[in-house]
């Protein structure tokens, strides 16, 4: 018989024991009486020798081997009757449990899908992003063109392929519309596994310059603009004005940094795209396949003597530039790890903080069952026994709150994401599987264990006789002491949570109240593309964008109006050496500065105070001497206390010729308020649109945005600028319209949602530590009441009592806050590293927000204490 | 006088148990009184541990069990072997015996020396 069917025929199985047992007696019954025995006596003897019918019972269910799953079968039903019995405590213990368990659930299942599971892709940790980096640039993204090139050409173990960010206006079919798009390299697809869902990817013919323009397009454009039809492929598209073929479509979810919708090849950005052949100019990012047969560690030794030959060949450009490999997962994500680790801890405090509440709810009701447990004792019950029927009861607890728990997940995963500030890597990916459910039950279970643990440890062993007679009334000193450590513990989960948000609190204050450099209200910045006829020659360029400036400034609220090429907060970088005597330095040795390329109204636009000289003007032409303005950063660097207008700075991507220092201006944050002062390029300068040289103008047509100052809200003048600004073609867009107020307060976002996160976290733990220590409290006085009553029978006032049980309060209140300190300044370092811009853990903060859990637990704890002071010392010793 | 009734050794009352149970199927009852007057009574078995025993073999599939009628035509369960029972049965026996021999061959030692 297997154990299903010992379990499924309990009834007939206990009927034959029962059948069995009494054979057994009525035949030493008979055969005693043949010996002469009384019927009655004989009874007495064989009952005697059988040694008790049922205990002999019970030892033979014992050896079924399905006594425990009987037991717990019973202890399931046992434990259900009990919650039935007491659906206020049901209900709020699984409430809190379903909360912690659920805010819980949702972090994991973010770092699962963005930090654990592997990348979509076949074979995903061969695949590696290249990394340059020199002393003097730190960690850079890029590699320049013909370095890829090179190393694609020499790499054995990798197969390389490069992408840059592009975009332009598809005016064909559907209605015009500005997309962002990536040159990517022939094989990009085939690095990474995948393929075109329809078509095919680039062929190498198509991936060079002068060849006919083709596109690869994403899967959103597909069903957007065609429809999502078969006979896609071959169809034109007019991409930037000139007409692509559609060789294929991407597969849906594809992404590079971010969602684009057209994939066009890099070679042929050559015919437009100056930096192609500038070795210096490390635009490209590159990921590669580690060929088969080769590990990551050779792949990096090959590139470092690759980047090596370089160095030696091309001296100015790649002395002191290494190469290294670095697996693509973790570039994909960023420093996004930090952030959701920190959060699933916070997370994971408040969780602890409801176990230990739930715990203390429950301990409470185990001490009042301390009689019923004594009395099942003494009947013969084991001690392990009763354990394990507690740790069935809040496994069971803890299972239905990780249920909801789950339910709440997986109603809350995707707005949380939504919620996320700026892009969250993988986001598309994020979704509940198996990893998150174990996890879920297993958080459950964990939770169940923690807060039956201290139930089940106090099945009371010792004293049974005390116990039953003293009756529930009494509380013993070791259970006092359990109740004032959870309270002790709750307070100082609490105090971390607390003041952390503090900290975060302070640090964000403070980061807004920095100065960002420049004037934030009412202006408005927003990417702009040249209508592609109106970039035939640069005279045509420079004509189209004096129209552009002069129709902006006639719509009405536009004060002044700027182009530039980077907008401070904004996304976006063009960082220039430069030395300031005709003798270079050694090559990335030079100084670095964050080079802007802006028209003379940029200072009036941005609000930018100019300290010296003067700001650009009519006159910078591109016939005229070459000029820049500095920031007083890189004049504090670069000139120290002399006065730097007049000097003459070298710039080598600008050519030969050194440029006038006209002016100083102040420095801008450009990094953002909070990560500015940690940037490695901390200095700046401008230099006049006007003077860009005629090459490159196309190239600068593509990227430039425009900056308006409004004398009226900056939002209303967008529709009018747009109408103002389309073009004689309608194929002139404004787009990622911004204004500064969303730029800067969009550069603290992370900050931001880190306090408003911990702030709920911690008005959440301060809310369940002021709900345990009431708990506890009402529970420890409620045992007290008869004693209560005799003290105030014997002239105790209702003051005293009060004194008397908020003294006991605030003596846990205090080690709390004392353990909690402690911790929290632990947390406080873990914060400092983790948080850029984050202010270290000071008195201040501290101060304001201890004062606030210590009235808030004082109130929790009045309220009891006013109960106790009411008792009537009658009733109360009547009680007894 | 009767001669003093020892304990059972631990773990041989399963042994005992199947030997009594090879002889033919048997019930619990038949069980209790064969054991004891085999061993003449000097062997004193616990009924009250004689059913779980015989529930704990039947549990391991040493032993089935069957409801039959007795001679006095009442319905008893009647146990009766396995074949995994016999050949636990043997192997114990075996045990058993060898650990008999060894014990008495120390014994004898004893008694006569260094041989």
């Amino acid at each position: 018989m297997n154990w299903w069917k010992r379990l499924s025929r309990r009834t007939q199985m206990e009927a034959q024991l029962e059948k069995e047992l009494s054979f057994h007696l009525e035949q030493h019954t008979s055969e005693l009486v043949a010996r002469g025995i009384t019927p009655d006596e004989a009874q007495r003897q064989a009952r005697l020798a059988l040694g008790g019918p049922e205990r002999v019972k019970e030892q033979c269910r014992d050896a079924r081997g399905t006594r425990w799953l009987e037991d717990f079968l019973h202890d399931t039903l046992y434990a259900l009757r009990t919650f039935r019995r007491k659906p206020g405590f049901t209900i709020i213990a699984l409430l809190i449990l379903s909360l912690g368990i659920g805010a819980t659930t949702v972090m994991f299942a973010v770092i699962n899908s963005v930090l654990l599971r592997p990348l979509s892709y076949p074979a995903p940790d061969r695949l590696v992003t290249l990394r340059g980096s020199a002393e003097s640039l730190g960690e850079l993204w890029g590699f320049s063109h013909l370095d890829f090139s090179d190393v694609k050409a020499q790499s054995h173990t990798l197969a390389l392929a490069a992408w840059t960010y592009s975009g332009a206006t598809i005016s064909e079919p559907g209605e015009p519309e500005y997309v962002n798009g990536r040159d990517i390299s022939a094989e990009l697809f085939s690095a990474l596994g995948i393929s075109p869902i329809q078509g095919r990817a680039f062929s190498p013919d198509e991936d060079r310059p002068g060849a006919p323009p083709v596109a690869v397009i994403s899967y959103g454009l597909w069903q957007r603009d065609f429809g999502g039809q078969q006979n896609t492929v071959g169809k034109s598209l007019i991409y930037d004005g000139k007409p692509h073929t559609v060789v294929g479509v991407a597969p849906a979810g594809f992404q590079l940094d971010g969602e684009a919708d057209v994939f066009t090849p890099l070679e042929q950005r050559q015919n437009t795209d100056p930096r192609m052949q500038n070795r210096a100019a490390r635009f490209l990012r590159v990921l590669a396949r580690v060929r088969p047969g080769f590990g990551l560690a050779e792949a990096r030794t090959e590139l470092a003597l690759i980047a090596r030959d370089l160095a030696e060949e091309y001296p100015t450009s790649n002395a002191g530039f290494v190469m290294a490999p670095y697996p693509l997962q973790k570039e994909l994500v960023g420093d996004v790890g930090s952030t959701l680790w920190l959060l699933l801890c916070a997370v994971g405090l408040v969780l602890l903080i409801a176990c230990v509440n739930i715990a203390s709810l429950l301990l409470a009701r185990a001490v009042s069952r301390d009689r019923e447990l004594a009395m099942r004792v003494a009947l013969g019950a084991g001690r392990g026994r009763l354990a394990r029927q507690c740790l069935t009861e809040s496994a069971i607890l803890g299972l239905g709150g990780g249920l909801l728990g789950v339910l709440l997940a997986f109603l809350g995963v995707h707005p949380f994401v939504a919620f996320w500030p700026g892009n969250l890597p993988r986001a598309e990916e994020v979704h509940l599987d198996w990893r998150v459910l174990v996890f879920a039950v297993s958080a459950s279970l964990v939770s169940g264990f923690l807060f039956g643990l201290a139930p089940a440890l106090r099945v009371p062993i010792r004293g049974l006789e005390q116990t039953l007679r003293a009756g529930a009334r009494n509380i013993t000193g070791s259970s006092r002491r359990l109740h004032s450590a959870f309270v002790i513990s709750e307070i100082a989960l609490a105090v971390i949570l607390l003041v952390s948000a503090g900290m975060l609190g302070h640090t964000l204050l403070a980061l807004s109240s920095l100065d960002p450099g420049f004037n934030v209200h009412n202006v408005l910045a927003a990417h702009f593309a040249l209508s592609p006829g109106a970039r035939a020659n640069p005279e045509q360029i420079r004509a189209a964008w004096q129209d552009v400036l002069d129709r902006a400034r006639r719509v009405p609220g536009v004060e002044s109006v700027a182009l530039a090429d980077i907008i401070p907060m904004r996304e976006g970088e063009n960082s220039l050496p430069y030395w300031t005597s005709a003798r270079p330095p050694p090559p990335n040795q030079e100084p670095v500065a964050l080079a802007s390329c802006v028209t003379p109204d940029y200072l009036n636009v941005m609000g930018v105070p100019l300290r010296q000289g003067r700001f650009f003007n009519e006159h910078d032409r591109i016939d005229s001497s070459p000029v820049v303005v500095i920031d007083e950063n890189l004049a504090q660097h670069a000139f120290g206390t002399k006065d730097a207008v007049g000097k003459p700075i070298w710039i080598p991507a600008m050519g030969a010729t050194p440029a006038l220092v006209v002016g100083v201006v102040g420095h801008v944050r450009h990094w953002g308020l909070a990560a500015d002062d940690q940037s490695r390029v901390r200095d700046q300068m401008y230099y006049p649109f006007a003077q860009v040289p005629s090459p490159l103008l196309h190239f600068f047509s593509s990227i430039m945005s425009i900056a308006v100052r409004t004398t009226i809200p900056p939002m209303n003048v967008v529709e009018p600028l747009r109408r103002e600004l389309r073009g004689a073609a309608n194929d002139q867009a404004l787009y990622e319209v911004l204004t500064m107020e969303q730029l800067v307060s969009a550069s603290l976002a992370r900050q931001r949602f880190l306090l408003l996160l911990f702030g709920i976290f911690a008005g959440l733990a301060l809310l369940l530590a002021c709900s345990g220590i009431y708990g506890v409290l009402a529970y420890l006085t409620g045992q007290r009441v008869p004693e209560i009553g005799v003290r105030m029978t014997l002239g105790a006032k209702p003051l005293d009592v009060i004194r008397m049980v908020l003294g006991e309060s605030l003596a846990m209140i205090f080690v709390g806050v004392g353990v909690g300190t402690l911790a929290a300044l632990a947390a406080g370092r873990i914060l400092n590293r983790l948080v850029e811009g984050m202010r270290p853990a000071d008195v201040s903060t501290f101060a304001i927000t201890i004062p606030v859990l210590v009235l808030a637990a004082l109130f929790a704890s009045f309220i009891p204490a006013r109960r106790a002071s009411r008792i009537d010392p009658m009733t109360a010793l009547r009680q007894q | 006088m009767t001669p003093p009734k020892s304990d059972l050794p631990q773990g041989t009352l399963d042994l005992l148990i199947l030997k009594v149970i090879a002889l033919g199927p048997v019930h619990g009852y038949a069980i209790a009184q064969r054991l004891e007057q085999v061993s003449r009574g000097v062997v004193q078995v616990p009924e009250g541990s004689l059913y779980p025993a015989l529930h704990r073999l039947e549990n391991r599939r040493l032993l089935a069990a069957d409801w039959k009628e007795t001679e006095t035509g009442r319905e008893a369960k009647f146990y009766r072997l396995t074949r995994k029972g016999s050949k636990q049965l043997k192997s114990e026996a075996a045990d058993w015996q060898r650990l008999i021999d060894a014990i008495a061959l120390i014994l004898g030692m004893a008694d006569g020396g260094v041989r």
